[in-house]
This record gives structure tokens, sequence and C-alpha cells, in this order.
């Protein structure tokens, strides 16, 4: 087999594990009072901590980056859903590189 | 004639729950077929042949894991440091799966749990974990399969025709993902000071770590298991929850749609 073809499968092997092992274990509710706290807090601490300050740097320019951001969080508090607010971060981030486009 | 009209409505709740996955999964989609599109540029840069970085894609579904891995392998290196900094940049698949199983509907069988961790991605996770009803298999499939077909056709996209796409277009369009994160945690946070304090322990760790001049060696991947586990912990030892779902209930807090 070629070194590709073998550095292919551990990278699968090594991910796949990775993901599926715990999620297949844990099957029963956690009864522990913290752990299942923990738990419960887990998707939004893991949300944020991937959204900050990584997505500032994700669009090559800070300010573009944090219009679209202002203007998912302003359409999330009201209430938007997530095709909206997510295709809107998108949009108003397109219209500030356009504006800077324009000035500069 | 009951009896009939109950397995109709079975069919029909199973197509719902696959069609509200499907529906979810359209944005986590949109961002990836640009993120990925720059992993296809980046594979075609690196030396590797089209297909080579599309099985790649196609068999890890992961972007930090993926770029450091072509990286690795491109430049020589062994097959455990490979193997190596696969674990590590993903671990953080470890926590998601132990916390996204305590929101999957009970009746989701062993081996079916084995062929749903394969999509248990950032974003993925993300919209399941927060689901207020309980996740099923035809939700997380139909959650599963666009961003799939997103992933897959934006690396084939980009390790064939490479820089066609502006530079400007596929800038923006990689703040989908974070649009959609923040779709998810902004209402939880509004109507939960609990978990407004959780994400901005998270936010303050994760800057910590990304700023800070020894920490911000660590690789991206293990600053998000960090700065998560400590946010969560601190969330938990000071504001204990009696039950993660009714308290997301009573709170609506977790993700509307």
């Amino acid at each position: 087999m070629s070194r590709f073809f073998v550095c292919a499968l551990v990278m699968m092997l090594v991910t796949y594990l990775v993901r599926a092992i715990p999620f297949t274990v844990f099957r029963r509710k956690v009864r522990n009072r913290f752990f299942r706290s923990f738990l419960y807090y887990v998707p939004y601490a893991v949300l944020t901590a991937m959204t900050l300050p990584a997505a500032l740097y994700a669009t090559g320019s800070m300010a573009v980056a944090a219009v679209g951001l202002l203007a998912a969080a302003v359409l999330a508090y009201r209430g938007r859903g997530l095709v909206v607010v997510s295709l809107a971060s998108c949009a108003a981030a397109g219209l500030a590189t356009w504006v800077i486009h324009l000035l500069g | 004639m009951s009896e009939n009209s109950g397995e109709q409505s079975n069919t029909v709740s199973r197509k719902s729950e696959w069609g509200e996955g499907l529906r979810h999964g359209f944005p986590i989609a949109c961002g990836y077929f640009f993120v990925s599109f720059t992993f296809g540029i980046l594979g075609a840069t690196l030396g590797f042949r089209w297909w080579e970085t599309v099985l790649i894609s196609m068999t890890n579904l992961t972007s930090a894991g993926q770029i450091a891995g072509v990286k690795t392998i491109a430049a020589g290196g062994s097959v455990f440091e490979l193997a190596l900094s696969q674990f590590i940049i993903n671990l953080r698949y470890s926590l998601m799966g132990i916390s996204l199983s305590q929101n999957v509907s009970e009746d989701v069988s062993g081996p079916r749990r084995m062929l749903l961790g394969f999509g248990i991605t950032d974003e993925i996770y993300g919209v399941a974990a927060s689901r207020r009803t309980p996740v099923t298999t035809p939700y997380f499939v139909g959650l599963m399969t666009l961003p799939y077909a997103g992933w897959t056709l934006g690396t084939l996209g980009g390790a064939v025709l490479g820089d066609v796409l502006p530079k400007a277009v596929t800038n923006v369009m990689t703040l989908a993902i974070y649009g959609m994160f923040i779709a998810i945690v902004v209402p939880a946070a509004k109507e939960s000071r609990k978990v407004l304090f959780v994400a901005a322990v998270a936010a303050a760790v994760s800057c910590l770590m990304y700023y800070a001049p020894v920490l911000s060696e660590v690789s991206v991947g293990f600053a998000i298991i960090v700065s998560a586990v400590v946010a969560a912990a601190v969330g938990a030892w000071l504001f204990p929850v009696e039950d993660g779902a009714r308290e997301t209930a009573e709170e609506g807090g977790a993700c509307r749609e």
C-alpha cells in the first residue's frame, strides 16, 4: 500500500474512533448532578469558544467580520432562525466588504 | 383503521424529522462548501491529486484535523506524529459525543450510534445538542446529509478549480458557520443568565488562550476543549441544574426552529 493510503487510513480511523466511541458507550442518562449540569452547559461553552476570537480572524478583515457577527447577534436576539441569521451574517459582511472597497 | 392512521402519523413524523434535520443542515452546508473549497486549494498547492484530497474529506469530515493532516503528510511526518496530531486536535469530538449522547432519543440503538457518530462535527453537534426535543435517527441523518455533500463538493471544487472564486466571496461565506453558532447561543443566553455566564467565561478563556504568549502555542482543537471544560465546569459548580432538558424548556433556551 502506498504511503498516502496508510496515512489516509490512519487519519480516518483516529478521527472516527475519537468521535464514535464515547457517543456509543455513553447511553444512559447521567445521574450525577455536577456532571449533568456540566454536560448541559457544554454546547454553549464549545460554540462560544469556537466563535471568539476565531471568527474575528475568519474573513481577513476584522471590521468585516465584526459587522457580520454583530448582524448575526442582533437577529439571533430577535429570535430569527438558524438559516436567516447565518445568511444575513454573510450578507452584512459582504456589504461591509463592498463599502470598505468603495471608501478605500 | 386506528392502527393504520397511527402508522401513517409515524411515517409522517419520521419524514418531518428528516426534513427538519435537512433544513437545519443547510446553513452548515453553505459554510462547509467554502471552508472545504479552501482545503481543496491547500491540497492542490501541497501536491496532492484531486481525488486524494476529496478522499480525505469524505473519510474525515473535519476542518482543523484535515488541514494539519495534509500538512504533516506533505512534510513527510511519521505515521505516529500524524495519529497523535489527529487525536489531540479531534479529542473535542469525544467531549461532544458524551454531551450529545444525553440529548439522543433512547431508542437509538448502539449500532446506529456507531454510524451516526461519524457525523459529529463542531457544527452538526452544536445544532443537535441544543435541540429542544431529543435527537432521532432521521433527524440526525437529515442534519448530516447536506453538510457532508457540501464538504465533499467544496473540496472537489477547490482541488480541481483552484482559485476561481474571488477571495472576497470565500472570505465572507466562512462567516456562515459562525453566524449559526451565534444563532444557537444568543437566544439561549438571552433567556438564561446561567448560559450567558457560561458563554462569557468560555469567551474569556478562549481569548486568553489565543492571545497569551505561551498559551497561544496550544493547538486550536485543544484550546477549544480547555475553554469549554473550564466554562462548563464553573457553570456546573456555581449554577447546577436539576434537569438539563426541563431547564431548557422552562428558561426557553436552545434552538428555536
